[in-house]
């Protein structure tokens, strides 16, 4: 971990300006992945402005009928909320499917969407990394890739987006609010948050050098029945193999989007509109494109699996 | 003294405190957090500086350059000792893989550069200031590429015959021949290693966190060059060895020297993510099983052959271990084999050998069941050998209560209520099945020696470089000795862990309890002798209760004795080799398997153990579940991913090796039957630490088979390698 | 794959180190930052709050992990470090009343901040009833995971008590209850090698019937 220096920002606009005035400098806000990867060098801020005091951490309610969440509200906080119980469960369900109660407790909205990859080999700066370290190459792709994207990915990295909260964010059809440097604000909806890989792995957002979540809004809920069925090794405190977000109405028609499997939440809707001709037609869809590893080919299989439990589930 | 034949009627046949449930005498400290581990001790070195070791980025070559001279700059920076200008340090006959010093890379993360600075943060950010070029060894690391030439281990001698194996298997009406595959496995402890070390002139003493201690203290003369008797390592708290800890790493060794060129203490912490390659593992095993039995389940023929790899060529991962005790069957062979594989060095890990050994072998012998259409718990009672050992004629088990075992597990089980027939139970979405596995571990038994001191005001000390890495053993010493001299517990302190104190058998291969509690018991029979010969009585006979003596008709208080102190040791006899010292356990579980995803779930876990007295059942019960939730980690989600093109540990961190969390281990069940095994020691008792890994995971593994019908005899047992053979979904 | 033939184990030549990752991040060296460590110096900030019911006043290297303020500055040891990466639970301590890992936090993030460590729900001589559930049930063994099991033990019943949900609560809007499963998963986050999970959940459930 290199020398850095600190401060904490006491408006949006003003951290915003701080970040984008110091080459090198970092957002920090709950710290727990951004803290893991300065450990090893991974990132290197030179200076860490804290958005701890700016007062984003309330949730509201929207003249639509929906939510906005401050960015700083914490994954427990918003998990918790009762509105997001009744009419976000699938929400619920994500956050409380990932990582564990501590984590849990300090991770922000706002950061959990800019949590970077689990891969090993990104991990590992004695490895070659087209993300950590562009044109070094990939280790993963002939390496082990068990974990590691299946749809989505690129010649260059076959990493994953590895977080839950952003599935059902997609799901939801939520959208980021932002500020940058200069003031401006602007709206991005989820889906277009996250970049695929393609030859620019280590750009993983559409967020511009200094811009700053302030918000995600959900609209209106949905409706129907919420399910997010997270399938790992172990039972708790793992990434996921393949998750399935799903929300299904009562005619079974619904939305659908899948985690583990993509540098993004993926969702299609074209797939998701074959929810009421079962599993193996939405994932035969949804990932038509898909160019898996001979190590994680399974995730296929398995995601349809997964979403013909969820299927049966909403029948019941 | 020396234990030279079977124990008769003593004074742990009557016991008052040997053998009850006794919480922890460290507990207190230990869930305060005042316990303190290796790198705690700012009590003794207030002043120590930080150590931060870098480990090689290549698995095999050797470095061309290393430029340390930004390091050296940073700030705070007080040393870099650097590998290519330190001489190699030398070796011991613990270890495989070199330590420290000199260009040659033998390994991933191999310890190549130590940078100590005034702080924490300063060392660890000028320690990735060091830039390195290597030149890069081709190797081969696939186990199963270098199996088919892997050599008969032992230097040639490691395969077994009795009767004719190939003519029994060839005539066997029944057989099965199946090949298994157990991963590279981290003993992954809590506590990292880790060692404070300080120099007061050619004195070293290291706070160290190590299993052995005298061990320890040997092989770091050899490392070092220096005389052992110039060392003292001092290990009170371990937190978690399992093997890993045994032999002396490199914190200890860069500690030691980086204090030397800091002139000040240095302390180190081995990063998460280096341990995994940086230390030793559980090797990898491929087991090829064959069995041959008569119709009416009797078995003929049992061939066992089992290959693994390690760095050097030797001491691979003996999946063979268990093979030549469990069961009966006149035809035998038996073989191990071990390839040289430059991976990181394979050591031992919680039952070496027969971990692995019975997620092959007991999953076989469900197969065998399989294949006669019999209850695998009858099968296993049918081929009970008796009293002979069946690899070994020439000995005798002491004690060997495995059908008891079974027996009393199945019964508490619900063991009848399980479907032959897999894939028969279904609960909604969830796959239901039972499986059973018999266990066998040895019992070694070790010398080992005490100080008892009786500090005249009614406390007695016992003082011994026993290692209590969780085992319980400071609390099963202070039974020992308060039983022994007829004291409450409260009055007994135990110091445990520190060279100073007599050499006992140290922490390993489960004889930790057996060992050192003899031990203790033979100081204090030196001191009761001492004490009769002071007060005028017979020590040997006389009786020691409640701090009261009584002989000849005679009452003496204890503390009349005044302060006294005495060393004692027991050794063994040859009469021991006459036998087969083992102990054995029946274990049973159930799992759920989600038909749709394939997720495996515990519901339930049993163990059966027959391991002699029970000194503290309350710990010897937490010795064996936790050895339970390893071998579940080790059946369904553990592994050290090999990256075969760079000969690495891809995983090397806790998120990345998955071992069992909380949600993934039930309620658990631990029986231990009332044997006693008067041929081990004069307390006829065993351990029981890795008993509890030689077995549960290949019962988890015959429940995920009758659970769903599908065998795979690949672990860890994971979703992606049975998702396309679970039934088809609709 | 043409980009996996830049590093082919036939390249033998490898490099690693420090300025292999410092190219790849493209950082500037020029920077105040930069100009202080060649000077010999390391950012530090002074940062104030309170640990076990004691006010702290600390000046820390701006790197300094709460952990390892924790640990090396203030000499609380009972807070350990298992992996430094937010990777086992042994570091949770409580910080304005939830819990957190210490290894994953900054001190200077917690400026007027409440901290409590194990050292401060109970001492040897006064045990804390969780502590004491602990020593009753055995729920540990070699002890170095145990303050974080029981900061985590402690702070999991106050969260089934305030309504949070988990990932085994089957009805989001109903009432929590301190079930055996729900105290296990939430738990989750507290690795224990020597698998005392068992005997934890027997101390966690004498201590939520009270």
């Amino acid at each position: 971990m290199r020398a850095f220096t600190y401060q904490r920002a006491d408006s949006p606009a003003a951290a915003a300006q701080a970040v984008a005035a110091t080459k090198g400098a970092k957002f920090i806000a709950g710290g727990t992945n951004l803290l893991d990867l300065v450990k090893l060098e991974i990132e290197v801020p030179t200076h860490l402005v804290d958005v701890q005091d700016l007062g984003l951490d309330t949730i509201e309610e929207t003249d639509e009928g929906g939510l906005r969440i401050g960015t700083l509200v914490s994954n427990t906080a918003l998990s918790a909320h009762p509105r997001v119980r009744r009419d976000y469960a699938v929400l619920t369900r994500a956050i409380q499917a990932g990582a564990s109660g501590q984590l849990r407790n300090k991770a922000t909205t706002g950061g959990n969407l800019l949590q970077r990859t689990r891969c090993s080999y990104f991990y590992d700066t004695n490895l070659p990394c087209n993300k950590r370290q562009p044109g070094s190459g990939c280790a993963a792709i002939n390496g082990v890739s068990r974990q590691l994207g299946v749809i989505g990915t690129s010649d260059k990295c076959i990493a994953t987006y590895p977080g839950d909260m952003a599935v059902a964010m997609r799901l939801l059809d939520a959208v980021v609010e932002t500020v940058k440097s200069d003031g401006m604000t602007r709206s991005i909806p989820v889906a277009d948050f996250h970049r695929l890989w393609g030859d620019t792995p280590h750009i993983e957002t559409v967020l511009e050098p200094g811009e700053l979540i302030t918000a995600v809004t959900l609209p209106r809920p949905p409706g129907g029945r919420h399910f997010y069925h997270k399938v790992r090794d172990r039972r708790s405190y793992a990434f996921a193999l393949v998750s399935v977000a799903a929300v299904i109405q009562p005619d079974g028609t619904g939305r659908v989007a899948f985690g583990g499997v993509a540098p993004k939440p993926w969702r299609v809707e074209a797939a998701e509109a074959l929810l009421p001709h079962g599993a193996k037609a939405v994932v035969e869809r949804a990932f038509a494109d898909a160019r898996p590893t001979r190590d994680n080919s399974f995730k296929i299989p398995l995601a349809e699996r997964t979403l013909a439990g969820v299927i049966a589930e909403a029948r019941s | 003294m020396e234990f030279n034949a079977p124990a008769g009627e003593n004074l742990f046949d009557k016991a008052r405190i040997v053998g009850k449930s006794t919480p922890r005498i460290d507990g207190p400290l230990k869930t305060t957090g005042t316990a303190p581990y290796a790198y705690e001790r700012h009590d003794v070195a207030p002043d120590a500086a930080y150590g931060w070791i870098v480990g090689s980025a290549i698995a095999k070559g050797r470095i061309t350059s290393m430029d340390v001279e930004d390091a050296r700059n940073a700030p705070g920076v007080i040393a870099v000792i650097a590998a290519p200008e330190t001489k190699p340090v030398g070796t011991s006959p613990y270890n495989h893989a070199p330590l420290f010093g000199g260009r040659e890379v033998a390994h991933y993360h191999q310890a190549i550069a130590c940078v100590v600075a005034e702080t924490f943060e300063q060392a660890r950010a000028a320690a990735h200031l060091i830039r390195t070029r290597y030149d890069r060894e081709a190797a081969e690391y696939d186990l199963a590429e270098l199996a088919p030439q892997a050599p008969l281990a032992d230097g040639g001698k490691a395969l077994h015959k009795r009767g004719d194996f190939d003519a029994a298997f060839d005539a066997a009406p029944v057989k099965i021949d199946a090949t298994y595959h157990t991963p590279d496995e981290s003993h992954a402890m809590m506590e990292p290693h880790a060692t404070i070390a300080s120099w007061k002139g050619e004195e070293l003493t290291l706070w160290t966190s190590n299993q052995m201690i005298n061990w320890g203290k040997e092989a770091l003369g050899q490392i070092l060059g220096i005389a052992p008797e110039k060392i003292r390592l001092d290990s009170p708290y371990i937190g978690g060895g399992f093997g890993g800890k045994l032999f002396i790493r490199a914190d200890a060794v860069l500690a030691a020297l980086a204090s030397k060129a800091a002139q000040r203490p240095v302390k180190i912490a081995l990063q998460r993510p280096l341990i995994f390659n940086n230390t030793t593992h559980r090797p990898a095993t491929i087991q090829r099983v064959r069995l041959g039995a008569t119709r009416d389940g009797r078995i003929t023929a049992v061939g066992h052959e089992n290959w693994s790899g390690n760095i050097t060529g030797t001491d691979g991962e003996d999946g063979t271990a268990q093979t030549p005790k469990l069961y009966a069957g006149a035809n035998r062979m038996t073989a191990n084999y071990t390839a040289t594989l430059p991976l990181p060095e394979g050591n031992a890990m919680r039952a070496p050998g027969e971990a692995a050994g019975h997620l092959a072998f007991e999953v076989a012998m469900d197969e065998l069941a399989e294949a006669l259409a019999m209850c695998p718990v009858e099968l296993r009672i049918k081929n009970d050998p008796g009293a002979e050992v069946p690899g070994d004629p020439s000995k005798r088990f002491s004690e060997r209560h495995l059908t008891r075992c079974l027996k009393e597990g199945a019964e508490r089980f619900g063991w009848s209520k399980r479907k032959a027939k897999p894939g028969q139970v279904r609960e909604g979405r969830w796959l239901i099945g039972m499986g059973v596995a018999g266990g066998y571990r040895g019992a070694p038994i070790q010398k080992s020696a005490a100080g008892v001191r009786l500090s005249g005001d009614g406390m007695l000390i016992v003082e011994t470089d026993m290692t209590d890495i969780g085992t319980g053993s400071y609390t099963i010493i202070a039974q020992t000795a308060a039983e022994t001299m007829g004291l409450p517990l409260d009055r007994v302190r135990v110091e445990l862990g520190d060279s100073r104190y007599p050499v006992s058998s140290g922490s390993g291969g489960q004889w930790g309890a057996a060992s050192s509690t003899a031990g203790v018991y033979a100081a204090c029979l030196v001191l009761r002798r001492a004490i009769g010969e002071k007060l005028g009585f017979d020590g040997d006979s006389a009786d020691f209760t409640d701090g009261a003596i009584r002989a000849n008709g005679k009452s003496f208080a204890l503390n009349d004795a005044g302060e006294m102190s005495a060393d004692g040791e027991m050794t063994y006899g040859d009469f021991q080799s006459d036998y087969d010292l083992g102990t054995y356990a029946g274990h049973f579980c159930e799992v759920a398997v989600d038909a749709y995803t394939g997720e495996t779930h515990i519901r339930r876990m049993l163990s059966v153990c027959d391991a002699g007295r029970i000194l503290n059942p309350l710990s010897a019960r937490s010795q064996v579940i936790g050895a339970m939730v390893m071998s579940a980690g080790a059946a369904l989600t553990e592994e050290l991913a090999v990256d075969r093109r760079f000969g690495y540990f891809v995983n090397h961190d806790l998120a990345g090796y998955e071992v069992p969390v909380h949600a993934d281990i039930p309620h658990q069940d631990v029986v231990f039957l009332d044997t006693l095994d008067s041929v081990i020691s004069p307390l006829k008792a065993k351990g029981v630490g890795e008993l509890g890994i030689c077995g549960p995971g290949s019962a988890v593994a015959n429940a995920v088979y009758n659970a769903t019908g599908v065998r795979v005899r690949e672990y860890p047992i994971t979703l992606d390698k049975y998702l396309d053979r679970l039934p088809a979904i609709g | 794959m043409s980009d996996n033939e830049h590093f082919s184990v036939s390249r033998r030549e490898v490099m690693a180190g420090g300025a292999a990752t410092a190219a790849a991040t493209a950082i500037p060296v020029a920077s105040a930052r930069a100009a202080a460590e060649q000077a010999g110096q390391v950012p530090t900030m002074p940062v104030a709050f309170e640990v076990n019911g004691k006010k702290v006043e600390l000046n820390l290297d701006t790197r300094t992990t709460l952990l390892d303020t924790l640990r090396e500055h203030l000499k609380l040891t009972g807070t350990k470090k298992g992996c430094d990466h937010g990777q086992c639970g042994a570091c949770t301590v409580m910080v304005n009343g939830t819990r957190v890992n210490s290894c994953l936090s900054l001190a200077v993030m917690h400026q007027g901040d409440t901290v409590t460590t194990i050292e401060g729900l109970g001492t040897p001589d006064d045990l804390h009833p969780m502590q004491a559930a602990f020593v009753k049930h055995d729920g540990y063994q070699c002890g170095y995971c145990t303050p974080g099991q029981i900061c985590s033990a402690v702070s999991v019943l106050e969260e089934i008590r305030q309504g949070i949900p988990s990932h085994v609560t089957e009805d989001l809007t109903g009432t929590m209850q301190p079930t055996r499963d729900e105290m296990r998963e939430r738990m989750s986050g507290n690795i224990c090698r020597c698998g005392a999970y068992s005997n934890i959940s027997d101390a966690m459930s004498e201590v939520a019937e009270g």
